[in-house]
């Protein structure tokens, strides 16, 4: 059981009517494994998740999910999801809330007792436990639903735009969880098009745009890849310009400053080094990372149009 | 506890925190006080009547009942409809569905669980007003109208019927929407209620057969009829014709219509629902 992928799709499709919602949903998220989501509005990144829990159904292709059908109903005991714009009873105080799904996950009375104090104090709601939700304000609602994703320990936790209505605390909030569920070998999808938030947080990341995932990428190589490097440096001569060359391309001089393109962040040191042993004075040597950002506009294109 | 129970739970858990039931329960019992004084007040005049003229006495003290029991149909109905119309509409709508429906429990057993919810508090509804009406009416005049168990079960399936459709329509209506149509069949049944009733009168069958089609898109009034029928002394049957009343000769079919129209409407309710893209 636990050798299958925690998400195994192909060829997921939605079609309403004539508009196509996803095109082509083919992805495999390995046990433990912190997955992005990215893809600009109306992408279709909440059907895809929606698909992929069940609520709604492919027009074409198939899914497995811990090892299982989508359609299963037994695996969700196993699955925690935070729906994007947590909302529910607002008659119900947080505790209650966290009560009845509880029970609907199946859990024991004596697991809920449990789990519940845990949780509000993870989510920094433990002084509102019993205040009724509709007292809550939009981050307070967003901070319940993602306790109520994590209640039942899961395997698998599927969080959609998790951190909209947060404030910055919250935001952190959200990162350190999703840490504590990388640490406890918990995958986790996360659907965002908060780039930063991706990029601390993810191990690898799929982009989709117009409903088919373009490109997957571990997030390590890419962003430990092609590196652009500001050096500025005083005495430099045309020979150590040239000698340069051999770790990157696109060298060019700009005054004091010289930019190039490396391939590897690995000669950095290396870089240094040739241009103090040349006899020339480093004032500052600056890697410039190649951005989620700048990848997800290369890779969905930057037309601002929403598809 | 069963999946099913949980959310029937959870339905009444609504019902008693947003104070739907306690406003239901309080002025139920405000209307039956109003019936007990009323009734209080006329008991003098009813029991020397019931000697000197006991039929008209009786005619009136039948009318007086069944007023009040028609006033508690329509409570019924309209209560079912309002607590029932806005359920699943509602929370597809906010997405409170979503957290439930990705539980390990199958939307056959969502809406199953909301429709036991919904049933027992209408059950309980009805036993209060019913049985208000019916116990005051015998305590303070000492009469009960025939057939007070079917009649009370035929205005409980009006509920039921009222309920169901309320819950399909909620599978593919908005809140709104939802309302305007089950009370809008509400009405169809009604006025095609009525026409059967006239034509009867009659002897037109065109009209007669009118008022069976709405029957049959819509059981809920024939259920009424046929509980008015019975619970009027017979006598009474031949001349009273306003909505209190009726001269409807019952018929068992439409009751077995009736209850494969419930299993009907709530099969379809939970096929919707299941294949509906949350």
């Amino acid at each position: 059981m636990s050798a299958s992928p925690a998400i195994e799709t192909s060829g997921l499709r939605k079609e309403y009517g004539a508009k196509v919602a996803v095109a082509d949903l083919s992805l495999t998220v390995q046990r433990g494994e912190i997955f992005g989501f990215l893809g600009p509005n109306g992408a279709g990144k909440t059907t895809a998740v929606k698909m992929l829990l069940g609520l709604i159904a492919p027009t074409a292709g198939a899914g497995r999910i811990l090892g299982r059908p989508l359609s299963d109903i037994e695996v969700r005991r196993r699955i925690g999801f935070l729906p994007e714009h947590f909302r529910f009873y607002d008659w119900l105080t947080a505790r209650e809330l966290l009560r009845y799904h509880g029970k609907l996950l199946g859990m024991t009375d004596a697991a809920c007792e449990k789990q519940i104090p845990e949780l509000l104090e993870m989510v920094g709601l433990i002084h509102h436990a019993d205040q009724r939700l509709k007292t809550f304000s939009k981050g307070m609602l967003q901070r319940v639903g993602l306790a109520q994703a994590l209640l039942n320990d899961p395997e698998l936790v599927f969080l959609d735009e998790p951190t909209s209505g947060l404030d910055p605390i919250g935001r952190r909030m959200v990162r350190d969880v999703i840490r504590h569920l990388r640490d406890k070998g918990c995958a986790v999808f996360l659907n965002s098009h908060l780039l930063g938030e991706v990029e601390i947080t993810c191990d690898r990341v799929a982009f989709i745009s117009e409903g088919v995932v373009v490109r997957t990428a571990s997030l390590r190589q890419l962003i430990a890849g092609e590196t652009t490097v500001h050096i500025r440096a005083a005495g430099v001569t045309p020979e150590t310009l040239e000698g340069l060359k051999q770790w990157g391309r696109e060298v060019r001089a700009d005054g004091t400053y010289i930019h190039m393109v490396v391939d590897e962040e690995e000669s950095l040191p290396a870089i240094a080094n040739w241009i103090v042993a040349n006899g020339a004075r480093l004032y500052a040597l600056t890697p410039e990372r190649v951005s989620l950002e700048d990848l997800f506009m290369e890779v969905v294109g930057d037309t601002g149009e929403v598809k | 506890m069963s999946r099913i129970a949980l959310i029937a739970q959870l339905t009444f858990h609504e019902a008693r925190r947003r104070k739907i039931m306690w406003a239901a329960v309080l002025l139920g019992l405000a209307f039956l006080a109003i019936y007990a004084l009323g009734l209080y007040f006329l008991r003098g005049e009813i029991i020397t009547g019931m000697d000197q003229y006991p039929q008209g006495t009786l005619t009136a003290v039948n009318m007086l009942v069944m007023m009040a029991l028609y006033a508690v149909n329509f409570l019924i109905i309209v209560m079912t409809v309002l607590t029932s119309v806005d359920t699943i509409a509602g929370e597809v709508a906010s997405g409170a569905i979503h957290a439930i429906a990705t539980k390990p429990i199958r939307r056959a057993e969502i809406l199953l669980g909301k429709w036991l919810g919904f049933a027992v508090m209408l059950v309980l509804y009805a036993t209060l007003m019913i049985g208000g009406v019916v116990l005051i009416t015998r305590a303070l005049t000492g009469y009960t109208p025939p057939n007070v168990l079917r009649g009370s079960l035929l205005m409980v399936l009006e509920g039921f019927i009222v309920l169901h459709l309320s819950l399909l329509g909620g599978t593919f209506l908005s809140t709104l929407a939802n309302g305007v149509f089950v009370l809008g069949l509400f009405g169809v049944a009604f006025i095609g209620g009525w026409m059967e009733e006239f034509g009867s009168l009659m002897y037109n069958e065109t009209v007669v057969n009118i008022g069976i089609l709405s029957s049959l898109i819509m059981p809920s009034e024939a259920m009424w009829r046929w509980a008015a029928y019975l619970m009027q002394p017979p006598l009474l049957r031949t001349f009273n014709v306003s909505p209190f009343g009726s001269n409807a000769q019952p018929s068992l079919a439409m009751v077995a219509y009736t209850f494969a129209y419930l299993v009907a409407a709530l099969a379809i309710a939970i096929r919707n629902f299941s294949r509906k893209d949350l």
